[in-house]
C-alpha cells in the first residue's frame, strides 16, 4: 500500500509556491480576492482549510505559531490546528499573543495590538461580500472590477429605514485602501478598527471558495457606512468579569438556568494576562491552568 | 465563582478513541478485511475511487472501513491523500471503443456490432429480499462461453459515419488537459473542466439534477445511445523513452447519451451528446452526469438557460459532496462570537421595537 | 446634483431648435439574427430635448433598434455615437464597459414595458430611487432618502409607501417608481420600450400625463418605442414608422400622423381613432 509522507508544513514545496504566489499578488491588490487552486486538506472545507493552507505556505521552522477560534486557543478546532502544525511542522506553538510570528484565526482579531513581525491569518467561509445582494460569482467580478459598489450601500439603506441604523453585526463589509470592498470574514465588527492601518500583514484563506486576500501592513481600512449613519464598534455595558477589561469583546456566559448571565473576554490570553497582572473583576478565580499530563478536570 | 471551560485537547483525544472503538464494534465479530469490503461491497469501492478521483481499490476499501462505511467520508479520506501525491504528468486518453466489456447496452439500437451484452446488472432482478445471502451463500458459476473477438465500436461512432450526431468536439492542439485540482476554477468554464466536475460530483446530486432535467426542468430529450463497462487499458507516453508505456487496465463505466437538437440557420439538423465515465461499475452515476452534461451544453447550443441543471455555476458550485458536507457541518463549529454579536444586535431592535410601541401613557410615566 | 464627475448641463441648452448639437446619432444601423434581418439601415439624429417615437407593427424590429441604440445588444452594421457629458461625441462601440455602464446610471435612463425588469422588486422604493444616487457616491443617507422622497412626489406615489418593496405596489405605481428610479440622476437621454403597455386605459392616460410633463420640465431627449400612435401622438415631436425592420416613413408626428405618405403608415393610422 502506498504509505503517505508529508512534507514540511504538510503541503509540497510546488503548491506552497502556488499559494505564495497569490499570497504576494494578494498583498499588491490589498482587497483583491485572488482565486488560487485549494488543494483538499485533511481537515474539512469550511473548519478552516483556506487559514490552514495559508499559513502552510508561509511557515517557516523558526516561526512561532499561535492558533485561535472565537478569540481562545483552547476552543476544540484551534486545538486541532495547532496540533496539526505541531505535528508536520514541528514549529513552536504558544498562546501569547505578542510572542507569536503567525496567528491564525477564525472570528477574532486579538485585543492584543499586533506589531510588524506578525502575520494574521484569517479563515473565511465566505470571501464574497457581495455573495448575499448577488449569488453569481460571474457578475460579483464584474462589480468588483468596475468599482460598482451602489448595491452594498442599497443594503445598508435598507437598514437604517428599516431599524433605524445599520444592522450588520459581523462580517461588516469593508472598503480597503480605498478600492475593493472586502468581507471581514465573520469577525463581529467590534474588531473592525483592528483591522485599519495596522502594523501585521493580515492574509485571508478562504479553501473550499478557493480564494486568498490581503490587507498589507499599514493600509486604510475603512468600514463602510453613510455620513450621517457612521460606523458604530459594539459596545458592551459591563466590564470583563473576570479581568475587568472595559474594551475587550466579551462572551456571554450562561450560568444558570434562571436568567443568570455574565460577561467574560472572548480573548483568553488577554483575559488570563490581565489577571495574572493583577486586574480582577466581579467574578474572578484563579486562572485555571490545564495540567500538562493526567490531569484530573476533563 | 467563574472558571472557563479548558482541557479541550483531553476531548478530543478521548472523543477520538471512543470513535475507534465505535468502529471496531463488538470485538466479538470478526474484523472485516479490505478484501472483504474490495470484493463483497464493489460498487461502493467503485464509488469511492469515482468521486475522490483515485482509482485505487485498496486505499478505497480501507477509507471506507476507517470511515465506517460513510461513503462521503471516505472519497474524502481519498480525496485527501490524492492531494498529496506528485503528478508526473496526464495519461493518453483512454480508448473506451477497444473496452473489454463486461456490460453493454443501447436502447437506440435494437442490434449493434458485438452486440448487447447486459453483465452483472440489478435491472430485471426482483427486489425481493434474500434471506438466502445473509450466511454461507454460495452462487451457482456462471454461464461461460468463448469470448467472442468481434470488435464493439460505440454507438456514437456508429452514428457519427452518417453525420447524425455531432461529431466529439476534440481538443486543440498542444492545449493541456485542464485540472480543477490544480488551478483555479473560472466561470465560464470549459468542457473539460465541467466533465471532471461531473465525474468527481456527488451521485446523489447528480442523479437529482439529471431527473430534473428529465421531468421538464431544461428537457434534453435524451436516449441512452450505449452504457458500456469494462477493461480498458491505461497508458503514459513518457518523453524521455518516446513511445506510450502501458501502466495497466482499469475498469471503467461510459455513458453516451444522444439527444436532440434542431440545428439553425448555419447548421444541419443533428443528434447532440451528452457524456458521462466514471471508475469501475457506476451506470447511475454516469447516466445522471451524461444528462446533466447536456444540460450544461445549453448555451453552446443556443438554447435558453433557465432550469438549474443547465446553470453551469449553480452546478459546478454545488456538486462536489467534500465541499458541501465540510460547509454544512462547520455549523458544529463554535460560532459565539458572531452569535453574541447577533444576539447584542436583537436586544437593541427588541428595546427600539418596544420603545417605539409603548403605549403614550407609559412613555410619559417612564420619562 | 451628482456628486461625481458629472458638471452640470449647461442650461441656456435646453431649447430644441437652439440646441445645433444632436446628442444621438444612428448612421446605418442594422442587426441581424441569421437570416432574419431584425432591423436593417436605420439612420437618424436626437437633438436634446426631442421626443422620438418609434412605432410600427408587432415584429417590425422596434424593440432590437432600441438594445441596438442603448449599447445593450452589438450592431451587425453601422454605429451609435453619443454626445457626453463634456461635449465630445463618442462611437458606443468604443467606449469600455465601465464607461457604458457608468453611462447607464447617470445620463441615461432605461424604462422596460415589464417594470419587474427595471426595478428591484424586494427593495424598498426608496432605495429602488435612491440606488443610482449611491451608485455615484452620494454618501448621507438623509440626503439620499429626501431625493428619494421628493422624486416619489414627482411621480405621484405617496411618500408614506417609500419603504414598501414595489411589490406591494399596483401596476401603475410600479411604472412610475420606475420612471422615478431612472430620472433621479437627471438624465439627458432616456429609453422607453412600450412603458404603457399591459395598463388600464384610465392608468395609461394618467402616467402618459405624468411622462409629458416630466419631459418638458427635464428638457429629456426621448426615444419611445409604442405600437400605439395615441402615445407617439400625445408625447412626441417625431414619428418613425417601422416596417421589415426597416425605417419606412420618418417626420414631424402631426404631419405622419395626420398625412401619411406610406400606404402601410395610412393603413397605422386608420386603425385609430383621431384625436
Ligand atoms: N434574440 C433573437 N433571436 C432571433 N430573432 C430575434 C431575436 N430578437 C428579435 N428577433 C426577431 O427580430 C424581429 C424584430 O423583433 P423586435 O423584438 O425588435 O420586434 P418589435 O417591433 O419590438 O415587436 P413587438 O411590438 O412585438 O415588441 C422579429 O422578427 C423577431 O422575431
Ligand atoms: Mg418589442
Ligand atoms: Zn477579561
Amino acid at each position: 500500500m502506498n504509505a503517505p509522507a508529508y512534507n514540511f508544513a504538510y503541503l509540497d514545496e510546488q503548491t506552497k509556491r502556488m499559494i505564495r504566489r497569490a499570497i504576494l499578488k494578494a498583498i499588491a491588490i490589498p482587497g483583491y480576492q485572488v482565486p488560487f487552486a485549494s488543494r483538499e486538506m485533511p481537515m474539512p472545507y469550511g473548519w478552516g482549510t483556506g487559514g490552514v493552507q495559508v499559513t502552510a505556505a508561509i511557515l517557516g521552522p523558526q516561526d512561532v505559531l499561535k492558533v485561535i477560534d472565537q478569540g481562545s486557543d483552547d476552543t476544540t478546532n484551534a486545538i486541532s490546528i495547532r496540533k496539526f502544525f505541531a505535528r508536520t511542522a514541528g514549529v513552536a506553538t504558544t498562546t501569547a499573543t505578542d510572542e507569536a510570528t503567525v496567528i491564525q484565526t477564525r472570528h477574532r482579531i486579538p485585543e492584543t495590538a499586533l506589531h510588524e513581525n506578525q502575520v494574521l491569518v484569517y479563515q473565511v467561509p465566505i470571501p464574497e461580500p457581495l455573495r448575499f445582494l448577488e449569488p453569481r460569482e460571474t457578475e460579483t467580478r464584474r462589480m468588483h472590477a468596475l468599482a460598482e459598489y451602489g448595491l452594498m450601500h442599497v443594503k445598508l439603506y435598507e437598514d437604517i429605514a428599516r431599524f433605524g441604523h445599520i444592522a450588520t453585526a459581523y462580517a461588516y463589509p469593508v472598503k480597503v485602501n480605498a478600492r475593493y470592498v472586502m468581507d471581514p470574514s465573520p469577525t463581529p465588527k467590534f474588531d473592525n478598527p483592528k483591522m485599519d492601518n495596522c502594523p501585521a500583514l493580515q492574509l485571508f484563506g478562504a479553501g473550499r471558495e478557493k480564494r486568498i486576500y490581503a490587507i498589507p501592513p499599514y493600509t486604510q481600512v475603512v468600514s463602510l457606512d453613510f455620513e450621517d449613519h457612521p460606523f458604530e464598534p459594539y459596545r458592551f455595558n459591563a466590564p470583563c468579569a473576570l479581568c475587568a477589561a472595559e474594551n475587550s469583546y466579551l462572551d456571554e456566559i450562561v450560568t444558570d438556568d434562571k436568567g443568570g448571565r455574565m460577561f467574560v473576554c472572548s480573548d483568553t490570553d488577554y483575559c488570563e494576562s490581565r489577571q495574572a497582572a493583577g486586574h480582577h473583576g466581579s467574578q474572578s478565580a484563579a486562572p485555571y491552568k490545564e495540567k500538562a499530563q493526567g490531569g484530573s478536570h476533563d | 465563582m467563574y472558571v472557563a471551560v479548558k482541557g479541550g485537547e483531553r476531548a478530543i483525544e478521548n472523543a477520538h478513541r471512543l470513535l475507534a472503538n465505535a468502529r471496531r464494534g463488538d470485538q466479538s465479530v470478526a474484523d472485516i478485511t479490505l478484501d472483504q469490503i474490495s470484493e463483497q461491497l464493489g460498487l461502493a469501492v467503485d464509488r469511492v475511487m469515482s468521486e475522490g478521483s483515485l482509482y485505487d481499490r485498496e486505499l478505497a476499501a480501507l477509507a471506507i472501513k476507517q470511515a465506517r462505511g460513510d461513503l462521503i467520508e471516505a472519497i474524502f479520506l481519498v480525496r485527501a491523500f490524492r492531494a498529496t501525491l506528485p503528478r508526473f504528468g496526464a495519461s493518453e486518453p483512454v480508448d473506451t471503443g477497444a473496452m473489454r466489456v463486461q456490460r453493454r447496452v443501447s436502447s437506440t439500437f435494437k442490434d449493434i456490432p458485438g452486440g448487447q451484452i447486459l453483465g452483472p446488472t440489478f435491472d430485471y432482478t426482483h427486489r425481493l429480499l434474500d434471506p438466502s445471502l445473509a450466511e454461507g451463500f454460495v452462487p451457482e458459476a456462471p454461464a461461460t462461453a468463448e469470448a467472442s473477438t468481434a470488435p464493439t465500436p460505440r454507438v456514437t461512432d456508429i452514428l457519427g459515419r452518417d453525420g447524425l450526431i455531432e461529431p466529439s468536439p476534440q481538443a486543440e492542439d498542444g492545449a493541456g488537459v485542464g485540472d480543477l485540482t490544480r488551478e483555479p476554477l473560472n466561470f465560464p468554464a470549459n468542457r473539460d473542466l465541467r466533465l471532471q466536475n461531473l465525474a468527481r460530483g456527488d451521485e446523489g446530486f447528480l442523479l437529482a439534477m439529471g431527473y430534473s432535467t428529465q421531468r421538464g426542468y431544461g428537457r434534453n430529450h435524451p436516449f441512452a445511445g450505449e452504457i458500456r463497462f469494462g477493461e480498458v487499458e491505461v497508458e503514459f507516453a513518457a518523453e524521455d523513452v518516446g513511445f506510450a508505456v502501458p501502466l495497466g487496465s482499469i475498469e471503467l463505466t461510459e455513458c453516451q447519451m444522444v439527444n436532440q437538437f434542431k440545428g439553425s440557420a448555419t447548421e444541419a439538423p443533428c443528434f447532440t451528446r451528452g457524456y458521462g465515465l466514471a471508475f469501475g461499475q457506476s451506470e447511475r452515476k454516469t447516466m445522471s452526469m451524461a444528462l446533466v452534461d447536456r444540460a450544461l451544453r445549453a448555451r453552446e447550443l443556443g438554447e435558453e438557460a433557465i432550469a438549474p441543471a443547465q446553470d453551469e455555476e449553480f452546478v459546478m458550485s454545488h456538486s462536489d459532496n467534500v465541499q458541501a458536507t465540510g460547509f454544512v457541518e462547520h455549523l458544529k463549529l463554535p460560532h459565539y462570537v458572531d452569535f453574541q454579536s447577533e444576539l447584542g444586535l436583537l436586544r437593541k431592535l427588541r428595546k427600539e421595537f418596544a420603545e417605539a410601541n409603548a403605549p403614550d401613557a407609559m412613555k410619559e410615566a417612564a420619562e | 446634483m451628482i456628486e461625481q464627475d458629472l458638471p452640470d448641463q449647461d442650461v441656456a441648452d435646453r431649447d430644441v431648435l437652439e440646441t445645433d448639437q444632436p446628442l444621438l446619432i444612428a448612421a446605418g444601423l442594422g442587426k441581424s439574427y441569421g437570416r432574419i434581418a431584425a432591423c436593417r439601415d436605420v439612420s437618424f439624429s436626437l437633438y436634446p430635448g426631442e421626443v422620438l417615437a418609434i412605432v410600427g407593427e408587432s415584429g417590425s424590429g422596434k424593440s432590437t433598434l432600441l438594445q441596438l441604440l442603448s449599447g445593450q445588444l452589438a450592431a451587425s452594421a453601422g454605429h451609435v455615437s453619443y454626445r457626453m457629458r463634456d461635449g465630445v461625441t463618442r462611437d458606443l462601440a468604443t467606449l469600455g464597459e465601465a464607461e457604458r455602464r457608468f453611462l447607464f446610471r447617470t445620463d441615461w435612463g432605461f424604462v422596460h414595458q415589464d417594470p419587474a425588469q427595471g426595478l428591484r422588486m424586494a427593495v424598498s422604493a426608496g432605495a429602488n430611487v435612491g440606488e443610482r444616487l449611491m451608485a455615484v457616491g452620494w454618501n448621507h443617507y438623509g440626503r439620499i432618502r429626501d431625493t428619494a422622497s421628493d422624486w416619489l412626489t414627482r411621480v405621484e406615489i405617496d411618500v408614506a409607501r417609500i419603504d414598501d418593496a414595489p411589490r406591494t405596489y399596483s401596476g401603475g405605481m410600479r411604472q412610475r417608481l420606475q420612471i422615478a428610479r431612472n430620472l433621479v440622476t437627471e438624465p439627458r437621454l432616456v429609453f422607453m420600450d412600450e412603458p404603457t403597455g399591459g395598463l388600464d386605459v384610465s392608468v395609461q392616460a394618467r402616467l402618459l400625463d405624468l411622462l409629458r410633463s416630466l419631459v418638458a420640465e427635464l428638457n429629456l431627449a426621448v426615444v419611445i418605442v409604442t405600437h400605439d400612435l395615441a402615445v407617439a401622438r400625445l408625447l412626441s415631436h417625431r414619428v418613425m414608422v417601422m416596417k421589415g425592420g426597416r425605417v419606412i416613413e420618418t417626420g414631424l408626428t402631426d404631419q405622419v400622423l395626420d398625412d401619411p405618405r406610406e400606404p402601410y403608415t395610412q393603413l397605422l393610422v386608420s386603425s385609430i381613432l383621431p384625436p
